[in-house]
């Protein structure tokens, strides 16, 4: 277990020494949610209605443009071959890597989102179900990316396919994280249905993707 | 403890590098693979690593850690460092010694001539030197069967030379060694492997 704690380590440590990474993430962020409301006009209603599909739909892009890095750097310089010859399962390195993903990248956006949230008139009761339901969604978010992340490790222009391969498969996500606040905005129905629906998604996707993406890997190695 | 590759072939892109392949490689044993480029030598490798699965045949370690696949008990030193540009020398050699055993990090980058670089980003290094920190792990986890493709490669002499003492060390103290390489190291390995387009030719 002291090597998936290191493995991770490692991981944390490289995403704070390149930095530029989270930077970026968190600037598409900001920008997308920011030009939303210029498109769509200043009519407050219409935004604070429309505000948690937006503050979704701009996560879920804005992570895409992290998850492909998950193995794709160790992939270019032979690292992942010596983490495979090593006494953690490729699975447990899938794992690994998708957990310090998280961390560095999920974490951050659900701390920016309330923010993001002012920008498009959230209402101010939202704002607790916002952090719950980003909280718990982020976790699926990076594991299920990992998967897209091994699938096109080898390929030159990877990032396009990842985000047809990765985006249909963050749809459940999006809808149970969405309806969940909607509930906690409009009503009538409760919150906590598709809120543990979204627990649930993100449960699997703990255990289920890191055998996904070391299937993956495997292939991508040899 | 014995390397044992039974009936072993590889395929590659639909392409039969080799097959048939049947070799015994005891402890103290170093193997030497040449042929030209393309005869399928990291192929090879990769297959005894277990990176690539085996079109035929199976790669077995007689009396090594029970259950542990050949993967785990081997170092495979590719044409990819490994090495992390953003970390530091040392920071890249703990973190090996700590995923893959227990070496000492002084000791080992010591050994290489690299212990004063420590502190520098990895990213700094010239080529050779890089090569030294993924030579590094050789020592930073003991394992038994050395694999090592081109392994001199952008070093040295006074490089070439340590890496000659340490094989040979490695092979003194009952490991093994499979080597592909066309630099000639001082000592004799004990069984040479040519691979070629007829395929696999033992001597």
């Amino acid at each position: 277990m002291s090597a998936f704690f290191e493995l991770m380590r490692r991981d944390l440590r490289l995403a704070v020494r390149e930095g530029g990474a989270l930077t970026t993430v968190l600037g598409f962020y900001l920008i997308v949610v920011a030009i939303l409301p210029l498109g769509l006009g200043p009519d407050l209603k219409l935004l604070s209605r429309i505000a948690p599909g937006l503050l979704w739909v701009a996560l879920l892009l804005a992570a895409l443009l992290s998850v492909g890095r998950i193995f794709h750097n160790d992939y270019e310089d032979g690292a992942l071959e010596v983490l495979a010859l090593g006494p953690l399962p490729l699975e447990l390195v899938a794992g690994a890597k998708a957990l310090a993903h998280w961390i560095t990248t999920g974490i951050p956006l659900t701390l920016a989102a309330p923010v993001l949230g002012l920008l498009l008139n959230l209402p101010g009761e939202a704002y607790g179900a916002l952090l719950l339901t980003m909280a718990t969604g982020t976790p699926a978010v990076s594991f299920v990316g990992a998967i897209g992340s091994a699938l096109t490790l080898g390929l030159r222009r990877g990032g396009l396919l990842l985000a047809l391969l990765i985006l249909p498969l963050y749809v459940p996500v999006l809808i149970f994280g969405v309806s969940a606040m909607n509930a906690v905005i409009t009503g009538p129905a409760s919150f906590w249905p598709p809120y543990m629906i979204l627990c649930a998604l993100s449960l699997a996707s703990l255990v289920l993707a890191p055998i996904a993406a070391a299937a993956a890997l495997r292939v991508n190695l040899g | 403890m014995k390397l044992i590759l039974d009936n072993l072939a590889c395929e590659r892109g639909g392409r039969v590098l080799f097959s048939g392949l049947d070799l015994e490689l005891a402890a103290g044993q170093g193997l030497l693979l040449q042929g030209p480029n393309g005869a399928g030598k990291t192929s090879l490798l990769k297959t005894i690593a277990g990176l690539i699965a085996p079109a035929e045949g199976e790669v077995r370690l007689d009396g090594g850690a029970g259950e542990a696949a050949v993967g785990e008990q081997c170092h495979l030193i590719g044409h990819l460092s490994g090495v992390k540009r953003a970390l530091t020398v040392t920071e890249n050699a703990r973190f090996w010694a700590r995923y893959l055993g227990d070496g000492a990090v002084g000791d080992a980058l010591e050994r290489f001539g690299l212990a004063e670089l420590g502190d520098l980003a990895a990213g700094l290094l010239s080529a050779g030197q890089t090569r030294r920190l993924a030579l590094a792990r050789l020592l930073l986890a003991r394992r038994p069967l050395w694999l090592l493709d081109e392994p001199a490669e952008s070093l040295d002499t006074a490089s070439r030379a340590l890496l000659t003492d340490l094989i040979g060390g490695h092979l003194k103290a009952g490991g093994l060694v499979v080597a592909a390489t066309h630099y000639q190291f001082g000592h004799d390995f004990s069984q040479k492997l040519t691979l070629g387009a007829q395929g696999a030719q033992a001597s």
